[in-house]
Order: structure tokens, then sequence, then C-alpha cells
């Protein structure tokens, strides 16, 4: 009955001091809510998607045993049951890998390094690798050198143009040594890789370490990465179990659970803004309650059922609430919009501890809508528990002692 | 002798028959005497109360008979004062009237129904179809305008738009203040707040309209300017108004006075009308 939604309208509006007072706590708390869990929630996909990027891909397909011990001997050829199994509409793109250790050094500097050995088309195509290059330029599949991350040749003291020796361990334990000039120095947003990564060409790699067409691994980006057990399935019906089918989120166990553990603070810090918001709105309307007792008993006593009276105070609670919901994502959205595109920059301890956890040292804002619509279906929510002690005095309310008083 | 017994039988037969006719008749007639009698009484008395009784602290030392066993009835059509001193239990016998308190002991009777036994969500409906009320401190919605208070007991009802707007009017140009249909009840003054109540009251044309000293904050002219709409809807509409009050001029103004003392009738001048 829309007489009750413009008695409740008028209503909040009686006190419009109170009111105003209390849509404007409700307002700071959503801001602040949306403001950390849209920072949040970027973090997350950032980190996901570097991961994803530069590292693990969203699924990857290694010889059964690989992943335990990361030895070049667990290598495998591809072959026809691969390339068929990869055939799903889901799967965009696959990119086939060589990676393993190696030694690097250059003068008197030695560090440990992870190579990898890439099609660099693809990974640029799909990665745009090659925006990441700071210095020099980007490599092509049939050329004999490589790129070292920006960190690496920090320590070794090396630049573009000088070359590298790289020493390792390859196939059934043959010895792996070669020198590569580095055409390039290339910035990961993985702290871990950025200090230690060397980038070359499949087939370099490949003769390198002289398993001649053999890989660790094929990464699979997918069209939608929320149907990843659903297509990780359809791979594994497919494939033998010579074959290990891994997703991000177990190869990358590490980054998740820090996510998981953040997530957690997250919610703690978003309970208590909620419990700001639930008391805010249980004050206002337990006194709008109170001090309406008299009133509310006459409007019984002319033949208004308590229901409706209940119905009334609930859109009271209800317009209230959106109205200071509406308010807070008009003037937060935009802000987190801009933040979205523009994420700011982090230094000093706060990157330092950032990069310790692999985390890149930017903040990230993310504008998924489920941040939003999740905010305004808690408020609402947290509304009507707020209101729910009010409508039980309503319900238990003596008509003769409120029209006495 | 056999002759005598069969002729002395044949004639106790026929006695009896005819005796059994009569009776028949009798109690015929008298079935529809009593049915006439409570048919004449069914449309007649709209309240009726039986040895009302509503003791308050009942179970302290000191119980208060706010009403005591108080029989009445009250027809279609009156106009009467519930009268006497300050604590005599007008407003409880009202209270009482119009359920919303229940009575210790003792039955109230409205239009054939007795309210006692309705629940708590039943007597509201009843009250909504069935009764008007005026408070003494008006009571009217603060946030709704003159009109919408009047419109919202039919919408309760669920009057359509077209009849409610229409009785709207008709209610406002009796009341006096067309001209005000759209002042919320705070721009109003206190005699033009309880017109608009009594306006309320009246507005799904209620059996009976229960005023608990409607006058009471008012000066003497908007007492009875207020008394004046009350007698003019009583006739026009044939409204039964059963008010209290202590204020002489007003009961001046009643056609009949029910006057309490601690709780008990000590008069009542329609049953001396009667006898
Ligand atoms: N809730 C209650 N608890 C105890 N006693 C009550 C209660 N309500 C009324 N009474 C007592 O019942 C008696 C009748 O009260 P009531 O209000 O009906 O009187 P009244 O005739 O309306 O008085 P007034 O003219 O002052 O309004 C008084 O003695 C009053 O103290
Ligand atoms: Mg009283």
């Amino acid at each position: 009955m829309n007489t009750l939604i413009k008695m409740a309208w008028r209503n909040i509006w009686r006190n419009k001091k109170r009111t105003i007072l209390t849509m404007m706590s409700i307002l700071l708390a959503v801001f602040l809510s949306l403001f950390t869990r849209s920072m949040q929630k970027g973090s997350y996909a950032n980190m996901i998607s570097n991961a994803v990027k530069f590292s693990t891909g969203y699924i990857q397909i290694h010889k059964n045993g690989y992943w335990e011990n990361k030895s070049i001997n667990e290598t495998f050829v591809n072959n026809k049951e691969i390339i068929s199994a990869l055939k799903d509409e889901n799967i965009i793109f696959n990119i086939p890998r060589l990676e393993s250790f190696a030694l690097a050094s250059s003068g008197k500097h030695t560090k440990g390094t992870i190579v990898i050995g890439t099609v660099p088309e693809d990974e640029d195509e799909l990665n745009k690798y090659s925006e990441k290059i700071i210095k020099g330029e980007y490599i092509s599949s049939n050329e004999n050198a490589i790129l070292v991350a920006e960190k690496l040749a920090e320590y070794l003291k090396v630049d573009v143009g000088d070359t590298l020796v790289l020493l390792g361990q390859g196939y059934h334990g043959i010895t792996a040594a070669e020198q590569y000039p580095i055409k390039g120095i290339i910035r990961i947003p993985i702290p871990q890789l950025n200090n230690q990564m060397v980038i070359m060409p499949l087939k370099e790699c490949q003769y390198f370490y002289s398993s001649e067409n053999r890989l660790t691994s094929i990464s699979l980006m997918l069209k939608d990465p929320e149907r990843i057990d659903e297509t990780i399935s359809k791979i594994k019906n497919k494939l033998s179990n010579k074959y290990e089918v891994m997703a991000w989120q177990e190869m990358n166990q590490e980054m998740v659970q820090a996510i998981e553990s953040d997530n957690v603070g997250g919610i703690i810090m978003l309970a208590i803004l909620y419990m700001v918001i639930g008391f805010g709105v249980f004050g206002t309307v337990m006194m709008m309650t109170m001090e309406r007792k008299k009133e509310f008993a006459g409007m019984i006593a002319i033949g208004m059922q308590k229901t409706k009276l209940l119905l009334m105070v609930v859109w009271e609670t209800v317009l209230l609430g959106i109205l200071a919901i509406v308010l807070g994502l008009i003037i937060t959205y935009p802000i987190l919009l801009y933040l979205s595109h523009n994420p700011i920059p982090l230094t000093g301890e706060i990157a330092e501890s950032m990069k310790m956890f692999g985390a890149e040292p930017i903040l990230p804002f993310s504008v998924k809508p489920d941040i939003f619509i999740n905010q305004t279906i808690s408020v609402i929510i947290i509304a009507l528990v707020a209101v729910a002690y009010p409508l039980s005095v309503i319900l238990k309310f003596d008509v003769l002692k409120a029209m006495r008083s | 002798m056999e002759h005598f017994l069969a002729k002395f039988a044949k004639h106790i037969k026929k006695k009896v028959i005819e005796l059994t006719r009569l009776i028949i008749v009798i109690s015929y007639l008298e079935f529809i005497c009593l049915l006439k009698i409570d048919f004449w009484d069914f449309t007649m008395s709209i309240i009726k109360t039986i040895n009302l009784n509503k003791i308050y602290d009942a179970e302290t030392e000191i119980p208060v008979h706010a009403v005591n066993d108080v029989s009445l009835e009250f027809e279609a059509g009156e106009f009467t004062a519930i009268i006497g001193p300050s604590g005599c239990g007008k407003t409880t016998l009202l209270n009482l009237l119009g359920g919303l308190d229940r009575p210790t002991s003792g039955t109230v009777t409205i239009d054939g129904t007795d309210i006692i036994k309705l629940s708590s969500s039943e007597i509201i409906d009843f009250r909504l179809r069935n009764i008007g009320f005026v408070f003494q401190a008006y009571n009217l919605v603060p946030v709704l305008t003159a009109k919408e208070n009047v419109e919202f007991i039919m919408q309760l009802q669920g009057i359509p738009k077209q009849q409610r707007e229409e009785r709207v009017l008709q209610l406002f140009e009796q009341i006096g203040l067309k001209d005000r249909l759209n002042n919320r009840p705070g721009k109003l003054s206190g005699g033009q707040q309880q017109r608009v109540a009594v306006a309320r009251a009246l507005a799904s044309k209620p059996k009976f309209v229960l005023a608990d000293e409607p006058t009471a904050n008012l000066d003497s002219k908007s007492t009875s300017n207020l008394l004046d709409i009350m007698e003019k809807l009583n006739e026009v509409e044939n409204t039964t108004f059963i008010f209290s009050t202590h204020d002489s001029r007003v009961m001046k103004r009643a056609r009949r006075l029910v006057s309490l003392e601690d709780g008990k009738v000590v008069s009542d001048n329609n049953q001396m009308e009667h006898r």
C-alpha cells in the first residue's frame, strides 16, 4: 500500500537532523567498506592476474610428478594426445614452456636463476611482455639472445649488450653451459621473478638443456576463468594419467593463502563497519518508535492493524538504508572508478613488505559490480535486522498504556 | 358400562387433543412474541452491556473497581453523555465499549457480536468497521494532511478512491474546513483538529462514535462549534454519539445523560423516560 510508503517517507523527515546524521554515519561506513573492499579485491585480482600471466597461466599441463620436484628430467614431448585434449572452447591460448634452473654469472657476480624458454611471440601477444621491457629490445623465436629480469640485471651488474654465462644441468645430467647476449631488460611485476628470471626462446632453451622438443609445461589461458574446474575435468578426461593438470590456485598456494588470510581480515573489518551501520539504524529506529508510541496507539485504536504499522516502520528503515546507500554509491563509485584506472603506487616500508608477499607495490582498485551489489544487500539486511527489536516492541505494545502516557 | 367407558375415553381424548392444540397455539404465539421482541431488541439497541466490571489491581490490597456492575443499552441515533466526577470510570467504560480494554467480567455486545470473544486482531478490524473514535488529544496522524487523515481510515477499509474523495468533501463541508484540506494537523488549531478528528471518526459511517472528553482541550467557542457539528451529523447521518464529559455546558446538549459514581450507574434519564 503506497500510503504506508508515503507515511514512512514523511516520517523519516520529521526529524531532519537525526535522519541526516544517521545517514551520514551509514554513508561513512558504506564509503569505508566499499573503499577497502574495492582495494582488496583489486589487489587480489592484480596478484592473480600477474601470477597467471607471468608465471603459471590458469591451467598447466605437466608430466606427472613434475610439480613435486621441478626436475628437467620430468619433461614431455608435445603430441597428438595433448593437442586434441586442448581443443576446448574455453581454452583461448596455450603456451609451451621449458623451465629450469641455472647459475648466471657475469664478471665476479653469480646468482641462481630461473630460466624460462618460451615462444616470445605468443607470450607477447597474450601477456604483452614487450611492454615490460625497460631497456633494450624484445626477443624473437629464432634468436640466440636472452631477456634478463630487472633486479637480476642490477644484481649481476649487467646491461643490454653484455653477455651472461649460464651454467646448469640438462636432460639426464648432461652439463649445460653457454653464453648469451642480453637483448633486453624486462620488469616483471612479480617481485620473486623480477629477482631471478631469465627468458629465452624455447628452441634455444631446449638446446641449452639438451632436451630437444621437450617441455616442462603447457600453460593455458581461458576465455572464462570462472569455469576453470569444468575445463580441467574435461582435459583430465581426455588425457592419460601420464600427465598432471593443475589449476593456478594449486600452483600458487602461497599466494592463495596470503589472499585468503588477508580476506579474512577484510571481512572482520567489514563486520565492524556493518555493526556501526547496524547500531546507527537501530538507535534511530528505536527512538522513532519510542517517541511515537502514543501516535501508534491512536492508529491502532481507530483500526490500523499492527502488521500494517510494522510494515510502515520497516519501510522507514529500508528507505533510510536505501537512501544512505544510494548516496554512498554516488559518492564512492566515481572515486573508485578513477582509482581503478590509476592505481596508487606505494613506496617505502609498505612497498617492501608487499614485495615480500609477492605482491606488486601498487594499490589497484576493483569496480566489479558484485562489490556494490553485496554492499547494498548487506546494508538492507543489516537495516532489517536492526529493525527487529523495534518491531517486537510494536507487537507487544499496550494501546491503553501508550494512550495514557 | 363398557359403552360409558368408551364414551368417557373418547371425551378425554377429545379434550386432550383440544388442550394440545391450545398449547401449540399458545407456544406458537409465545414464540412469535419472543422472536418479535428479540428482533425489536436487535434492531434498536446497538450496544448492550450486562453486568460489566473492571477491577484494576485486583490482586493488591487496594483494588480499584473502576466499572462496577454496569448494565446499559444504547440505541441507534442516540446523543448521549457519560458524566460524573473525575475518576468515576468514564474513560474505563468508554474503552470497554470500544474494545480497547477487556472487562474483568460481564459482556459487551455490539450489534449482536460479543466483542469480548474476539481476538486482538479481530477486534482491531471490528473497530475499523464499526466504531469511530474521537480522543481528547485529537490523535491525528501528524504526517498526513487533514484530508489524508480522513481518507486514511477509508483506505484501511479498502474503499475505492472515487468514493473516498466524495466522502471527504462531504465531511469537510459539514465540519466547515473545506479550505484546510491540505494542511497538516500541526498547522490547525485545536478546535479545527478536533473537527477533523470527528470527520475521521465518521468517515466510514460507523455504527457509533465514542468520544472521551472531546472538548476538554477546547475553549468555549470551539466547544460549542464542535457540538454543533456533532449534533448536525447526528441528525443528518443518524450517527450515534456516546461521549464523556464533565463540562456542564456539554451535558446540556446531550439528549441522554448516564451518570457514574465510583464505577456505578447512579442515574440514567433514558431509563426514567422508559419507566
Ligand atoms: N491502568 C490503571 N491501573 C490502575 N487503576 C486505574 C487504571 N486506569 C484507571 N484506573 C483507576 O480507575 C478509576 C477510573 O478511572 P477513569 O480514568 O475511568 O476515570 P474518569 O472518569 O475517566 O476520570 P477523568 O474524568 O479524570 O478522566 C480511577 O480511580 C483510576 O485511578
Ligand atoms: Mg477520563
